[in-house]
């Protein structure tokens, strides 16, 4: 560096004053617009991706006809069953014909939406909420803290939530309703998720953000709360959005193994594992129930992965 | 009665007391000896037992298999039903009271013991002990000296006169108790028993047609294999080399191997296959009734069910069900609209017994007497239906349930329990306050076994607890009977008495239903549902 | 690592003390008493009901049952069932034919689950990346007995190229097929899983540094990405150990599998409970240990994770 009449004696470093180096445009913030987040990049991706609309479109009529299912159909779904009607081919008013007990299919599965649809959402909120609260504080605090809430985790876990399903239902069995089949199916559900996430917010914790947080004297709750968790959540949303689909369908495996819902309670579940028996006379009563779960079922996945792809940066950057 | 589980894991619960038993060669024809008989052993379909196999603890149908073909009794059962006698010489009484029993000579166990008075006195005192604790200890209950207060080790009603006679006193005269010894809980046992129970329950030696195929032939879960006993000496000689017993968790997977060639014969068929299985075996299957029966129990304790009102509501409720449609669509045509309280295998067994059209589908007259009930006091709340939801009741509960709401106008479901041991408690301790399902199967074939025991006052299995004097005292008139036409009439006119009282609205008969392959003939399936294995022959 | 190891193995007491607390008090719970169930659809005598109430403890209170329960592991005895055999029995008898079914299961995941999830996480977003999700997701909401009556009546009857049921013994070629419909369960979540992780993995600066030094895809696919994309599959497979082993009651119902599943639900309802708690005992002991397992794996599988703190 040349010396000249501003640098003292001895002096190594060169400070510029401010009117001899002007800001440029690269330098400048704009203080006009939001300020940038995980949640508005998110946002900001995921409203480009086709499959999000898709997705959020298909949920929507679901919701719709779970929760108005008489604006779709006039027939009653639990009344009026003929059995001269048995397995019945499709007639006037009736466009999907008839189950074994002579009931329009078309009816039970706009009506059975309401029930396979809570199921689904209260089991994945059980298990999100429960796997997100004992995965965060046992990842993020570690110690004696994650022993006792790991191992909390493990009693559940290790009783396979089949079986666990079966003797909870056998035993609430006179209250059996949506509510109790899905505490029934969540309560030994979450500690998968638990332990995952546990396992991300492990990684995570050591990040450069968190150690330049916590120098900024953040607390350590609100570390946890604003940056590690939403920087951890993506796998989450993955097994979440995959756990929905398995309680819908755990829904038909309990009423197959004679614990689900009451008979007059029209779910999905229950009218699969009804039709079952007559899989190779009448598959048609099996299948159009199936495929309403498959179609519910996949607008779920594929909204977690629009939503795990936008949460995830480096999956994001690489587009 | 059995319960035919589908696709559970679980299954076929000792849904029954009742035990299965083997039957025999038609009539007095007999079978013939050794010249058809060939080497080949014949694979059949069954379910673990759920006790060890000690006869007197022994009341399903996965134990009662294995039982009635590794022990012979004094009497056995051929196809229609008839008793005839096996070990005993002959059976004698002259008041229906005190009953002379003479065995025939040199008949000897597995284990080259004699078969001897001893042998059947000592089984049936251990089986009558309270500290036993055996499940069909009741078999015992008419014998004098018998007792629930206290533990009895020896009955003072049995009497070991000679090696090869004893003597049997019961309490009152019963003219029906012959036709009962041919029930398993019945048979002898040999001086190795009681050396170690619970060792002989794991591998039990017996007199009957065959025997274990050596210590350990009880896989538990798996099979049982039984080889022909070379020293039986009675009328169900075996015309195959052995009888390998396979067991299985759910029917359906005995049925896929049937379809596979993997078994030979199939004593059930799956709820899957109802539909399907007389076209598939078709020449190679059988489809007719069988000695049980299925019910709906309508306590007069319920709500609205009690006196003149109950009256009415059970026989709208019996007019208002089409069992022949519920037969046909939810059963496939196996299962048999009942005309009466007990089988039509059984002797004595009518049509038209008077007071038997209520059970005839009427919906008119069904809404009428509904109406009329009505009047006495208004109908409120929902009719429901309890079941066990373990076994395959689903569908024709709903059925049912479906045809009240369409007939009568109101609310009817069905109330699943989930196991059959809630739904068995609640019935036993009197908590349950809905009707529930009920069903028979028969012991022994007697019509008296499918009234006494279930509407007789205070009987062990009057689950209604329905009570009629004039029901008692004919039976007791029947029972006392000695010629056999004499009782049967009486027991029609109790029948009589319950169409009036409906005490249970009878729904069907259970049908025999099986099918088997093509290396197997002379398949002949004996009044209590099970195949007469014995006379099963199989190509080589 | 000895220290860690020692520290985990003293945590299995707590967990297996808690496990078979809350499952001995759930079965307990159950309505219906199992006695009166043994006589089926008679009414027993009252004097017999007793008698054999006081056989099994069933007179007792709930908590003494479950000090009875705890005396016999001590002495070795887990009890008898209903049929006379000691349940100890039962477990060697069963556990052996469902671990060789579960571990022929996860076989079958980490061989197709892992390679489809691989092929569609290196081609994102291509045409065998969108097969690939809708034939998981329907295996995912197609009830496991649809798919195992299904593939029952296809290649066991129809084509016959497996047996229709497990024959005596559980050989293993039998277990083929139920292992396979086992696996379609989890299928979907490990085809997503290795896919996310794949993806990610894929991004990484040693990914990268591997494809500029000159290394090709055949190497960089398996050494680099693969085997640092495994470790979620891996925890997921484990969590879900216990899953396939009794995830199987239906399974093993429908292919007639002498196994754990089908057992454990039978003593259920029939309110077996010291058969139900031995087997959910057992089934811990393995959860437990597999997952301790799985836990010292991923120093194998990732130097950057060490257990000696």
């Amino acid at each position: 560096m040349p010396s000249n009449a501003r640098t003292r004696p001895n002096q190594q470093h060169y400070v510029a004053p401010v009117d001899e180096t002007p800001l440029l445009a690269v330098d400048s913030v704009k203080t006009e617009g939001k300020p940038s987040n995980l949640w508005t990049d998110a946002w900001a991706d995921v409203r480009r991706r086709p499959m999000f609309w898709i997705s959020l479109a298909l949920i929507l009529i679901v919701v719709i006809v779970a929760l108005f299912p008489t604006w779709f159909t006039q027939v009653p779904p639990n009344n009026d069953c003929q059995l001269a009607n048995s397995n019945g081919a499709p007639t006037e008013g009736h466009p999907l014909g008839f189950t074994k007990q002579g009931c329009d299919i078309y009816s039970r599965i706009v009506h059975g939406a309401s029930t396979s649809l809570s199921v689904g959402l209260i089991v994945t909120f059980l298990v999100a909420f429960l796997g997100i609260v004992f995965g965060a504080f046992s990842g993020f605090y570690g110690g004696w803290i994650d022993s006792v809430l790991s191992r909390i985790g493990d009693i559940f876990f290790s009783i396979p939530y089949i079986l666990a399903a079966v003797v909870v239902m056998s035993v609430l069995s006179r209250y059996a309703n949506v509510w109790v089949i899905s505490l029934a199916i969540g309560l030994f559900a979450w500690p998968a998720t638990a332990r995952v996430l546990r396992a991300e917010i492990l990684r995570v914790k050591n990040s450069d953000f968190v150690m330049a947080a916590t120098a900024l004297g953040v607390s350590r709750f609100r570390i946890l709360l604003r940056h590690v968790l939403p920087n951890s959540i993506a796998p989450v949303i993955v097994i979440t959005t995959l756990s929905l689909a398995s309680a819908i369908v755990a829904e038909a495996t309990l009423s197959f193994l004679g614990v689900g819902l009451p008979s007059d309670t029209m779910s999905w579940g229950n009218d699969i594992s009804q039709a079952q028996t007559d899989l190779r006379t009448a598959p048609q009563v099996l299948i159009l129930p199936s495929i309403a779960l498959s179609i519910t079922v996949l607008s779920f996945i594929m909204l977690g992965e629009a939503l795990r792809d936008a949460l995830d940066p480096k999956a994001r950057a690489q587009r | 009665m059995k319960i035919k589980r589908f696709g559970l894991p679980a299954i076929a619960l000792a849904a029954a007391g009742a035990l299965a038993l083997s039957g025999c060669t038609s009539g007095g024809s007999g079978s013939t000896g050794e010249a058809g008989s060939s080497a080949a052993i014949v694979s059949t379909n069954s379910t673990e037992p759920q006790n060890p196999l000690i006869p007197t603890n022994t009341n399903e149908v996965g134990g009662g298999l294995i039982i009635d073909n590794i022990f012979a009794g004094l009497v056995y059962y051929d196809a229609q039903g008839a008793a005839h006698n096996d070990v005993a010489e002959s059976i004698e009484t002259d008041d229906s009271q005190t009953y002379t029993i003479k065995i025939r000579e040199g008949l000897k166990f597995t284990n080259d013991e004699p078969v001897t008075a001893d042998s059947f006195v000592k089984a049936w005192n251990y089986g009558a002990a309270l500290d036993n604790a055996q499940l069909s200890s009741y078999f015992f209950e008419s014998i004098e000296g018998f007792s629930y207060d206290e533990n009895v080790e020896e009955m003072s009603g049995l009497t070991v006169i000679d090696d090869l006679t004893f003597e049997v006193k019961l309490k009152q005269p019963e003219s029906d108790f012959p036709l009962r010894l041919g029930y398993s809980a019945f048979v002898p046992l040999p001086e190795a028993a009681w050396e170690d129970i619970d060792a002989f329950g794991e591998n039990p030696i017996g007199n009957g047609p065959y025997m274990l195929d050596g210590e350990g032939a009880w896989k538990h879960n798996e099979r049982i294999d039984l080889v022909v006993n070379p020293d039986y000496d009675g009328p169900r000689t075996p015309q195959n080399g052995g009888l390998d017993v396979i067991l299985y968790a759910n029917v359906d997977a005995a049925y896929a191997d049937l379809q596979g060639g993997n078994v030979d014969v199939l004593q059930d068929i799956p709820e899957s296959a109802l539909g399907t299985f007389e076209s598939e075996f078709e020449g190679r299957s059988v489809n007719e009734p069988g000695a049980a029966n299925a019910t709906i129990t309508l306590p007069e304790r319920l709500p609205h069910f009690a006196g003149e009102e109950g009256k009415l509501r059970r026989a709208a409720i019996s007019h208002a069900i089409d069992r022949a449609e519920i037969t046909e669509v939810i059963y496939s045509g196996t299962r048999t609209p009942a005309k009466d309280f007990t089988s039509p295998v059984i002797d004595g067994y009518s049509e038209d017994i008077p007071g038997s059209e209520v059970l005839e589908f009427d919906v008119d007259l069904a809404k009428e007497l509904w109406a009329q009930a009505d009047a006495i006091s208004p109908w409120s709340g929902s009719f429901q239906l309890a079941y066990n939801s373990d076994g395959p009741n689903q569908g024709w509960v709903d059925a049912v349930a479906n045809q009240l709401k369409n007939n009568l106008g109101i609310d009817a479901s069905g109330a699943p329990v989930p196991t059959f041991a809630e739904l068995r408690t609640s019935v036993t301790d009197r908590s349950i306050q809905t009707p529930f399902r009920t069903g028979w199967q028969f012991d022994y074939p007697s019509m008296v076994n499918a009234l006494g025991p279930l509407y007789g006052t205070g009987a062990g299995s009057n689950d209604g607890d329905y009570s009629n004097p004039e029901f008692d005292a004919l039976i007791s008139e029947g029972l006392a009977a000695t010629e056999v036409e004499a009782g049967i009439e009486k027991f029609q006119q109790a029948q009589e008495i319950l169409f009036q009282d409906l005490p249970a609205i009878p729904l069907w008969y259970t049908n025999t239903a099986g099918a088997w392959g093509e290396q197997v003939d002379n398949v002949e399936f004996g009044w209590n549902t099970v195949p007469l294995y014995y006379q099963i022959t199989k190509s080589e | 690592m000895a220290g860690y190891i020692v520290r985990r193995v003293l945590q299995v007491i707590p967990v297996l003390l808690g496990t078979t607390f809350l499952i001995y008090f759930m079965v307990f719970a159950m309505p219906g008493d199992p006695i009166i169930a043994l006589f089926g659809e008679k009414t027993p005598p009252p004097a017999v009901v007793e008698q054999l109430r006081e056989r099994y403890h069933l007179d007792q209170p709930f908590i003494v049952q479950y000090l009875y329960f705890l005396g016999g592991i001590f002495r070795g005895d887990l009890g008898t069932s209903f049929s006379g055999q000691p349940v100890t029995e039962i477990l060697a008898q069963t556990f052996p034919v469902t671990l060789r079914l579960a571990a022929l299961s996860v076989f079958f995941l980490m061989v197709a689950g892992v390679s489809v999830g691989l092929v569609s996480g290196l081609r994102k977003g291509g045409i065998f990346d969108a097969s690939a999700l809708v034939v998981s997701l329907i295996l995912i909401s197609v009830p496991i007995f649809v798919v195992g009556f299904v593939a029952q009546l296809i290649f066991g009857i129809q084509l016959g190229w497996f047996r229709t049921t497990v024959g005596t013994g559980a050989p293993t070629q039998d277990l083929i097929l139920p292992a396979l419909v086992l696996a379609t369960g989890s299928f979907a979540m490990i085809v997503r899983l290795t896919r996310a992780s794949v993806i990610e993995t894929s991004g990484l600066d040693f990914v990268r540094t591997a494809a500029s030094k000159g290394l090709s895809r055949k190497r960089i696919v398996p050494v680099h990405i693969l085997r640092n994309s495994l470790i979620p599959v891996v925890t997921y497979l484990a969590v879900d150990f216990g899953t396939l082993m009794v995830g199987a009651v239906v399974t093993e119902g429908i292919f007639n599998v002498p196994g754990v599943g089908r057992t454990v639900y039978q003593a259920i309802i029939r309110g077996e409970n010291p058969t139900v708690v031995a087997f959910v005992t057992v089934m811990v002991l393995i959860y437990l240990v597999v997952n301790l397992l799985i836990d010292l794996f991923y120093a194998v599988l990732d130097p950057r994770i060490r257990y000696a703190k």
